[in-house]
């Protein structure tokens, strides 16, 4: 096994464990029941995705780490997650662009994850695309109605999408990982992603009549485990059981 | 391809049950969400293999993060074990990913008998995902007229629609 074979799949299942986490804490604060059921049941998705990501990772780690030693026993520094998805949920409209602008990204991702030489990871991806489709249905028609809706909700998009703009470049940024990822045809190139991901997220933009911010600030760092001041809270609920009572089962 | 596997082995009066007896014993498993579909009108059920003592049962879930999974594992273990059965696997594999497309006409008619509404078109349309030409038929007074009042329902497999004729909320399965 490689050491970035592992690296790569481990950073699929943080984004998508962290993700998860996230919008889990929406469960019961929604502003009306259906939403508090969508966004619980969409990050239901990125559980389940979690939990077989981190799986294939333990196994081709090969130090015999289960999806829960890597989910409970790992420090904020060992995390490989965007620094986006570990951003606390702040308002809906925050919560609804962030989604959009990681729905987009996810779908074009695993669609071409679809075609990894890793069979587990194009199995994995064949299932999340699927979801991942619905997934932007939902929140761009979100981003539509905040964005072209009434003054105050246009404003808290347009504020949300400012905000989250510039960690928006860490998903592209391609380091040796995702190179050697490339050359082995286990992961696509991040460069064909990221235009086939903008082409798509300026249509519902312009459509939503929000401005694109521009390319100026970028922030990076989750990736090599420098993660923001919010991540070690997160960590904090979501592992404290294991923690307290280590190798708790349900 | 299988991601995971359970296995579990108990020592009781043994019974040699082959593959028919299994599927005729697996019909009793019913999804805990949708307690009138079977795990095989569902299309969850893939694949049953008997060799000597051993049974080995393949599924493959709905959604990444379905939590009905675990207690559909339980209760095929249980109600083999109860039949004699002595060992029991589960294997669990994601690939090829499921499709609504596998729900038995058995399952929509079961579905629609319970007021939910069957997934509409075949997963591989783009119309279904795209959301336009679809044409959810209310399950209670069979009216096209009806609309989406959210992506998702009672559980992930799920939206919720409303009837504009009889006005009843009912559940749709998606398709996917």
């Amino acid at each position: 096994m490689s050491q970035a074979h592992f690296e790569a799949v481990l950073r699929l299942g943080d984004n998508a464990l962290i993700l998860g986490q996230r919008l889990s804490e929406w469960c019961g604060h929604s502003p009306f029941l259906e939403e508090d059921i969508a966004i619980a049941n969409t990050a239901l998705d990125h559980i389940g995705r979690a939990r077989m990501l981190l799986s294939h990772a333990g196994e081709l780690e090969g130090r015999g780490r289960s999806e829960d030693d890597l989910a409970y026993f790992r420090d904020e520094r060992e995390f490989r997650n965007f620094l986006m998805v570990e951003l606390p949920v702040g308002d809906f409209a925050f919560t609804l662009v962030r989604q959009f602008l990681l729905d987009v990204y996810h779908h074009e991702l695993y669609a071409r994850l679809k075609g990894s030489t890793d069979a587990t990871l194009a199995g994995i991806a064949a299932k999340a695309v699927k979801e991942c489709a619905y997934h932007v249905r939902r929140s761009g028609e979100w981003v539509l109605r905040l964005g072209d809706g009434t003054a105050e909700s246009h404003a808290r998009a347009q504020t949300a999408l400012d905000e989250l703009w510039g960690f928006s470049h860490e998903l592209f940024a391609s380091d040796a990982v995702d190179r050697a990822m490339a050359d082995a045809k286990i992961a696509p190139e991040l460069a064909i992603v990221y235009e086939h991901w903008r082409r798509e997220v300026e249509a519902t933009l312009s459509e939503a009549t929000l401005q694109i911010p521009d390319d100026g600030w970028q922030a990076t760092g989750g990736r090599e485990g420098v993660h923001t001041e919010h991540m070690g809270h997160l960590l904090a609920e979501l592992q404290v059981m294991q923690r307290t009572y280590p190798e708790l089962e349900w | 391809m299988v991601t995971s596997a359970r296995r579990r082995e108990e020592r009781m009066d043994a019974r040699h049950i082959d593959e028919d007896g299994v599927r005729a014993l697996l019909a009793n498993v019913c999804d805990p969400e949708i307690p009138v579909l079977t795990i095989e009108d569902l299309g969850v059920l893939r694949d049953v293999r008997v060799s000597g003592e051993e049974v080995t049962v393949v599924i493959t879930p709905t959604y990444s993060g379905c939590p009905a999974m675990r207690t559909i594992e339980q209760d095929i273990e249980r109600v083999l074990m109860e039949a004699g059965c002595r060992t029991v696997t589960i294997e669990t594999q994601i690939a090829p990913a499921w499709t609504t497309d596998w729900l038995s006409e058995a399952g929509r008619g079961k579905l629609r008998a319970m007021g939910i509404a069957p997934p509409v078109g075949a997963a591989g349309d783009k119309q279904t995902l795209r959301g336009g030409a679809v044409h959810v038929i209310c399950p209670r007074c069979g009216a096209f007229d009806t609309e989406r009042l959210s992506e998702f329902g009672s559980t992930a497999c799920k939206a919720l629609y409303r009837c504009r004729a009889c006005l009843e909320p009912f559940d749709y399965f998606k398709c996917l």
